[in-house]
């Protein structure tokens, strides 16, 4: 079934720790996904893109004898790519062998940058921005914050998502967030299912996006991608997405400065909304967003077919 | 049980047998007295108070912790920090004036029979659901499926409900004091189901008996569900059972519209009452 959140901070600065927030907001909502935990946070932008990505599988690390060998080749490799398109790397992390999050000087077309690097195989490109940091792996909030250190990242607002699956693998390549390909700073998590995925998938591959999973859940995500890159503002994409998708939905995306919330004209799929002065908190139970407050608070559902966009 | 006419019941594909009351007999012999009550059903005495600090407890603690009370004979408890759980107050089958102090999680209070109960605060998904007898009071907002296949008591919430409110609902009264969302009364099949404010697109659709007023505006009907007449009798039984809980329609009970089944369900109106409870 999945749970989702979201949480924007309105006059706060960059200085919240919302991967504490989500954290705890995620681990609320363990019981309606215990397969994976997804991150979508924004920070603090310094000029530099962020470029997270995977060159392997958690899983891949217990099915082959060399797969150490490959992962460091592939490695290799996305560096030489980067470095002949005149990508500056100035800073590496690596919070596990697969995962990495690269800060880059670079001035040209990310898009260029994604494909080259994603034409490595085994290698996804997991986000690029200026201020998101895309993080997803096996297990539940608890475990993924402790693996990549996310409980003390700073920010203004993020989506985040635990994985019941149930149209693809239990991997990461399937772990939600999305990110909105080729969009700087866009990500999407949600929560339900779509039945006209396959048909829409080719539709917009003809159309020349690209798709890195078979999870029904991205499709949302190239859906917006499409409609912003042909004009839409973030809202009334959403809100197109209303028609343009058939199932059972509620979804959250997030861009640079805004969180934004739709949910299916059958309303289907829950959501329960925290709206204060300084701060939105949205998830798919009310006891995630519980676990901020110490003190009794006033929520609401959204009703279905409803789309609302908060500014952070 | 009156005996029921064979080929009434067996036309409709019910069974393939005769009815003869078998199974009212073996379970409700009234030589077997564990059938004359309800398993965990207490007496109790109002008069007697405790309060419960749930904080740092799980839902499964918290219901315990309400039952062995209610052994003790304590009719009045108080559930302070509820923090949204799930699946709690659910499985009263008794008398009890309970409260909970704050907001509860999905199924709060489902599968009651006879309880009061007040939450000061908001809830969420399916509460009350199959509830039998008794009062819920919301003080806010609740999520969908409000009051799912309830049978009998009042549920009221004095906020604005979710979607599919009364989904299923077999009786009693479900009163709403803002706005429902799309197909409520879906499948309605009994009972009454009041709501103040505005209601969402498909209201009522595939009911096939009961009644619902909406004070506001209906976005769409649903399949099946046609406006009726508001008569002297609406009007009365609307201003008193809302004065109950201190509600009013903004714009007057005589202005509310009222919604009933224009199309029974195949052969629906003809079965006699014991067939009707068959089905239902």
């Amino acid at each position: 079934m999945c749970g989702i959140v979201g949480i924007i901070h309105k006059n706060a600065g960059k200085d919240v720790n919302i991967g504490e927030q989500m954290t705890s907001m995620l681990q609320a909502l363990k019981h309606r996904g215990p397969d994976s935990t997804g991150y979508a946070m924004y920070g603090e932008d310094n000029g530099n893109q962020i470029l997270r990505f995977k060159v392997a599988e958690a899983a891949d690390l217990e099915g082959s004898y060399d797969i150490h060998a490959t992962i460091k080749e592939r490695l290799e490799t996305v560096n030489s790519r980067l470095t002949e398109l005149g990508v500056k790397v100035v800073n590496k992390q690596s919070p596990t062998e697969y995962a990495h999050r690269y800060e880059v000087e670079f001035s040209g077309d990310m898009k260029k940058v994604a494909d080259f690097v994603e034409d490595v195989e085994g290698v996804e490109i997991l986000s690029i921005g200026n201020s998101l940091e895309l993080i997803k792996d096996l297990g539940d909030a608890s475990v993924v914050s402790h693996q990549y250190g996310l409980n003390d990242f700073s920010g203004t607002h993020g989506i985040g998502h635990t994985r019941m699956a149930t149209e693809s693998d239990v991997d990461i390549r399937s772990a939600h967030p999305y990110w909105a390909y080729p969009f700087s700073d866009v990500a999407v998590v949600h929560n339900g299912q779509l039945t006209n995925y396959w048909t829409n998938r080719r539709a917009l591959e003809r159309s020349g996006h690209r798709f890195s999973s078979d999870c029904d859940s991205e499709l949302i995500a190239v859906y917006l991608a499409d409609r912003m890159s042909q004009g839409d503002d973030l809202e009334t994409a959403m809100k197109g997405s209303i028609d343009y998708l058939d199932g059972v939905f509620t979804y959250l995306v997030a861009t640079k400065d805004q969180l934004g919330m739709a949910k299916d004209v059958m309303a289907a799929k829950p959501m329960v909304v925290y709206e204060g002065e300084d701060m939105i908190a949205l998830a798919s139970e009310e006891v995630a967003i519980r676990t901020l407050f110490d003190h009794r608070i006033e929520t609401f559902d959204p009703y279905h077919g409803e789309v609302k966009v908060w500014q952070n | 049980m009156a005996e029921l006419r064979k080929e009434t019941s067996q036309e409709m594909g019910l069974h393939e047998e005769q009815l003869k009351g078998r199974t009212q007999k073996k379970f409700f012999s009234i030589d077997e007295s564990e059938n004359l009550t309800y398993f965990h059903s207490f007496d109790v005495d109002t008069s007697k108070s405790a309060t419960i600090d749930a904080l740092d407890m799980t839902p499964r603690e918290i219901n315990r912790e309400i039952r062995e009370l209610m052994e003790k004979g304590i009719g009045d408890i108080t559930v302070d920090n509820p923090m949204s759980r799930h699946g709690v107050g659910v499985g009263i089958l008794n008398r009890l004036n309970l409260t909970f102090s704050d907001s509860l999680g999905y199924f709060g209070c489902g599968l009651i029979d006879g309880p009061n109960v007040h939450i000061k605060g908001r809830v969420g998904w399916s509460c009350a659901e199959n509830m039998m007898a008794g009062t819920v009071v919301i003080d806010k907002n609740a999520g969908s499926t409000f009051g799912a296949a309830i049978r009998g008591g009042d549920l009221v919430c004095k906020g604005s409900v979710g979607a599919r409110t009364g989904i299923d609902q077999k009786g009693g009264t479900i009163i709403v004091g803002g706005k429902t969302g799309a197909f409520s009364g879906f499948m309605m099949q009994r009972g009454r189901m009041i709501v103040l404010g505005d209601a969402g697109m498909n209201l009522g659709d595939s009911m096939y008996d009961g009644t619902i007023y909406v004070g506001g505006e209906v976005e769409e009907l649903g399949v099946d569900c046609v406006q009726g007449d508001m008569t002297e009798l609406d009007v009365r039984y609307l201003t008193e059972k809302l004065a109950l809980y201190g509600m009013k329609s903004p714009r007057g009970v005589e202005k509310m519209q009222k919604h009933v089944s224009g199309k029974m369900l195949w052969n629906y109106a003809n079965l006699e009452p014991n067939e009707k409870k068959l089905i239902l």
